[in-house]
């Protein structure tokens, strides 16, 4: 194993998925990305990174009901584990120990 | 929502999503895709969402998504290899007809793919023995003169090129030569042995891998008058005798012998007996200023040894730079220089003056072609009846499936059938092709010259391979149709037609199958009859029971004393060459009224006997007189185009007379004017030729002697021995006219027989396959005829009702082959043929003619025997 620590994308990922609450499956994902960052977010990525969370054990996932969309092909949807929630709270703990002791001065002068 | 019509992603995209993907993934990323794609198919069109779809599935291979091979699947396969044997060995020996069918069919078509390996493997064999096959290239030049270019490349090249490439460019590592014209009588104390060879420089002997048993390679061909032979060619010469260091003579020089080489391989496109040092040129030809010249590029062949990274753009920058400072030397010509790598000679596009005989890259793909018809008709066979017959296997297919087999399992089972069966076939194929292989070499003699077509283990695998892939080819349509049977539709329902369902795709398979077939044998009509028409025509002379011997260098006036002691010989003539077969001379002729204008014409060397003998029409004047051999040159005969071309007495012959042309500068008299005859080949493209006849008794080189003999064989057996008396040196070289011009159509021959094989086999395959079609369509409608019986129908009206959808196959394929092949032939192939004969409606109809009525005893002898069954022995087994 890889470890739990988070790649970049990794962690925006696990935060659509946390911010999403129980409507986070792959393609919602995709489209709430590509809206927030601005980037061309290309399913094909979400769904690789989606699998990685699963087996670091970051999310896990379940089969939602059929619907009439999607040519009748259940959704999976996403949510964030306990160990996922440690991995969210850790990375942002250190980014935040980090922004409390940059000096403003230095900030402004960028 | 607004109703959207429903399109849905490509069909094969899905299916192969579903086949790699894992199971555990595969809904929801089949679910993400269809999302996907209704949204572009709202927002970007239908054809660019199934796109995007394709693109997607094919995105989504990934590691992590694809499937695991389930080993259990491939073990239980592996078990069950055995029962499929045994049940598919029961079904062959069960339906024997249908069996016999594919596996004749079968064979008939590997037996051409057996010769396609075999010559495939010879030609791809060939030079392969040099250590630096892959390093060695060619250079070939392309000759333009006043900017109008040859059609061809070269294979030869200037020796001012070559020695200008060894002395400035520093890339190659060696640059061998090879140049013509060393041969003819090798002459060591009292035996003369006439060998072939070529003059080449030291480096032929480090480029190429040719094995020098004795003397040392790198001066071998160092010295001049120094001459290599090789063992075979030593051998005839001094028999078991060390040959190292003695002198022979040739053309009255003398050469040391400096080396001997171990037999040229078969497989080397360049072929000699012996090769003397180029040194020697340099004094021989010393005051030759003709063998330098830029633009002598008929004679030399150079092989350039080049490092494996050599840089080929730059090389040929080089090239045009040296000919284009070479071009200053000869006005208004440009050469060419290119290279050609030595693995693409034997199957490279066709260059002029070739070293040997090569295949060629076109008659590859031809034959190539031609095979792979032939085959892919064979498969049709086994797929077509496989299906056809499906009905029979669908409820074994059934149960399988029901115990518990999967789709891959029937696969397996129906591809290992087809392999099996295929396999048996080519134990048939391999008998058919050792039957046929010594046909296949005799066709031409040139094809025995390149090709053995010898058996090596090699060949024997790619045989086998052959097989299993042919199988693998023909069975699996038929698999892949069992794989997806329906077990539980199969089961309630006997008569589940879904064999049916195929129909139209098999009657486009017996089309096509007839199209080919009558292709073929109409193709072979046409060529056949134009052979016969070439080798009958009238060529405006008589050349029935002539035998031209070839002199070969000796003096014609004893020869002809003691031929014409035999009874048989009726007249002999003299001449230089044999026209009317492809051979042409030609000279620079003028007429008085234009001594500006010389023109091209074409001559031959006769004797006083010459005209009478060949029965050659005087329209005026006279035949020559005999004279002594050391008079000049004075007199000429002429042929109308002659007086044609340069407007002579208003072309009136009898005014022509006594006018006088200048021949090669020398003035000389028309004596005589002669009807127009066939000069060149007759399917020659310019018909008439200026062609003059002229005097000499010296120059012959051919004796043409008339006979008059019940028994031309012996007769010719006894000019032999009076030859061998006269001439023990050389062989017996002589032919009969007739023969002679048939020789010249050999490529039509070999063509005739070609096509006519191939249409034999492709007429036996689709007769094969028609005949398994007509037995099952009229079996399984056995109770339907009987029915029909019982309620009155007549035997001439049954058997109408079967044979008509096969007439409407064969006339359908009759429609689409016989103008193919009338288009090919008018508007291709005779474009290019002069005085060929027209093609005619009944070239054309008896092809299709024989192949009906085979067709229609086939089709006949089925319905009949259907039509007449009692109905009562079908209709009581119900």
């Amino acid at each position: 194993m890889k470890g739990t620590n988070l790649g970049e994308f990794e962690e925006l990922v696990l935060l659509t998925i946390a911010a999403m609450v129980s409507e986070a499956y792959s393609v919602a994902i995709c489209d709430d990305l590509s809206k927030k960052t601005g980037r061309d977010v290309k399913l094909g990525v979400v769904h690789s990174v989606l699998n990685r969370l699963e087996e670091k054990g970051l999310a896990k996932s379940k089969l939602g009901e059929a619907t009439s969309t999607r040519g009748g092909k259940r959704k999976r949807y996403y949510t964030v584990t306990n160990a996922g929630k440690v991995a969210l709270l850790t990375a942002k703990e250190l980014r935040d120990q980090y922004w409390s002791i940059i000096p403003e001065m230095k900030l402004k002068n960028i | 929502m607004k109703e959207f019509k429903k399109t849905s992603p490509p069909k094969w995209a899905e299916r192969f999503l579903s086949w790699y993907c894992k199971p555990s993934l595969l809904e929801d990323l089949q679910g993400d895709l269809n999302e996907y794609f209704e949204r572009n198919v709202k927002t970007k069109g239908s054809l660019r969402a199934k796109l995007i779809y394709v693109a997607d599935v094919f995105k989504f291979l990934r590691l992590y998504t694809i499937r695991k091979p389930e080993l259990i699947n491939l073990l239980i396969n592996w078990i069950m290899l055995r029962s499929y044997i045994k049940t598919s060995g029961r079904s062959i020996v069960r339906h024997k007809l249908f069996s016999t069918i594919n596996i004749a069919g079968l064979a008939i078509s590997m037996s051409v793919g057996l010769m396609m390996i075999s010559v495939l493997n010879d030609v791809f064999s060939y030079d392969k023995f040099h250590k630096n096959h892959n390093r060695i290239y060619r250079l070939i030049s392309q000759y333009e003169y006043l900017g109008r270019k040859d059609n061809d490349y070269m294979a030869t090249t200037s020796l001012k090129a070559a020695k200008a490439i060894q002395e400035t460019f520093s890339v190659p590592e060696d640059v061998a030569i090879l140049k013509r014209e060393f041969d003819g009588d090798v002459k060591v104390d009292e035996k003369i042995i006439p060998l072939n060879g070529f003059l080449a420089n030291p480096s032929v002997l480090k480029t190429f891998s040719f094995e020098l048993l004795e003397g040392n390679a790198i001066t071998a061909l160092k010295e001049p008058f120094s001459v290599v032979l090789t063992e075979k060619s030593a051998k005839k010469l001094f028999g078991n005798d060390e040959a190292l260091g003695k002198v022979v003579t040739l053309k009255d020089k003398q050469y040391t012998i400096t080396g001997i080489l171990k037999d040229i391989p078969m497989f080397s496109h360049i072929k000699f007996d012996m090769l003397g040092s180029l040194s020697t040129l340099e004094i021989i030809a010393k005051d030759d200023k003709g063998e330098m010249a830029w633009d002598n590029i008929w004679n030399t062949w150079v092989y350039l040894l080049l490092p494996a990274n050599a840089d080929l753009k730059d090389l040929k920058v080089s090239l045009d730079q040296l000919s284009k400072k070479e071009d200053l030397t000869i006005k208004n010509t440009h050469i060419e220089l290119a290279l050609q790598p030595m693995d693409d000679i034997m199957t490279g596009e066709s260059l002029g003056n070739q070293i040997g005989p090569v295949m060629g890259r076109s008659m590859l793909w031809i034959f190539i072609g031609l095979a792979f018809v032939v085959i892919l008709s064979a498969c049709f066979n086994y797929t077509n009846l496989s299906i056809a017959r499906s009905l029979r296997r669908t409820r074994e297919v059934g149960i399988r499936k029901v115990i518990g087999a999967l789709k891959s399992h029937v696969l397996g089972q129906f591809v290992v059938e087809a392999v099996l069966i295929s396999l048996c076939s080519l134990v048939l194929a391999f008998f058919l092709f050792v039957f046929l292989k010594p046909f296949f070499l005799t066709i031409e003699p040139e094809i025995q010259k390149i090709f053995v077509l010898n058996l090596s283990p090699v060949v024997m695998l790619y045989f086998v391979l052959f097989a299993i892939f042919i199988g693998i080819a023909a069975g699996i349509f038929p698999a892949l149709f069992f794989s997806r049977v329906n077990p539980l539709q199969v089961m309630r329902d006997f008569a589940a037609r879904s064999g049916f369902k195929k129909m139209t795709v098999r009657k486009m398979l017996i089309v096509f199958q007839y199209s080919i077939s009558i292709i073929f044998i109409t193709s072979t009509v046409i060529i056949y009859k134009q052979y016969k028409h070439f080798v009958s025509y009238d060529l405006g002379f008589q050349t029935e029971n002539i035998l031209n011997i070839s002199l070969q260098g000796n003096k014609a006036a004893a020869l002809k004393n003691e031929l014409n002691q035999l009874s048989e010989v009726k007249e002999i003539s003299q001449s230089m060459i044999v026209t009317s077969v492809g051979n042409y001379w030609g000279t620079q002729m003028k007429f008085h009224t234009n001594p500006h204008d010389s023109t091209g014409v074409y001559y031959n060397i006769v004797d006083e006997n010459y005209l009478p003998l060949h029965k050659h029409k005087l329209l005026a004047g006279r035949n020559f007189i005999a004279k002594a051999d050391s008079s000049k040159e004075t007199e000429v005969i002429v042929n109308e185009q002659v007086l044609k071309r340069f407007n002579i007495a208003e072309q009136n012959p009898a005014k022509a007379l006594n006018e006088f042309v200048t021949v090669d500068g020398k003035d000389m008299q028309i004596i005589g004017v002669m009807k127009n005859f066939h000069y060149g080949k007759v399917n020659d493209n310019v018909s008439q030729k200026e062609i003059i006849l002229r005097y000499s008794n010296t120059e012959a080189r051919l004796l043409n002697v008339k006979i008059q003999s019940t028994d031309l064989l012996s007769t010719y057996a006894k000019i032999e021995a009076i030859w061998k008396k006269y001439d023990p040196v050389h062989p017996f070289e002589a032919k009969f006219y007739d023969q002679q011009i048939d020789e010249a159509f050999a490529g039509m021959r070999a063509s005739v027989k070609m096509a006519g094989f191939l249409a034999f086999l492709a007429i036996c395959i689709a007769s094969l396959g028609l005949l398994g079609m007509v037995v099952f369509t009229t079996e399984t409608r056995l109770k339907e005829i009987s029915i029909r019986k019982v309620l009155g129908a007549s035997e001439a009206g049954l058997m109408y009702l079967l044979g008509r959808g096969f007439f409407v196959l064969l006339g359908i394929a009759t429609a689409i082959a016989i103008p193919v092949t009338y288009l090919f032939f008018d508007r291709i192939l005779f474009q290019e043929m002069a005085n060929h004969a027209p093609i005619s409606v009944g070239d054309l109809s008896l092809g299709v003619l024989s192949i009906m009525t085979i067709a229609f005893l086939m089709i006949g002898s089925q319905t009949l025997k259907v039509a007449r069954t009692n109905p009562s022995e079908v209709l009581k087994s119900e």
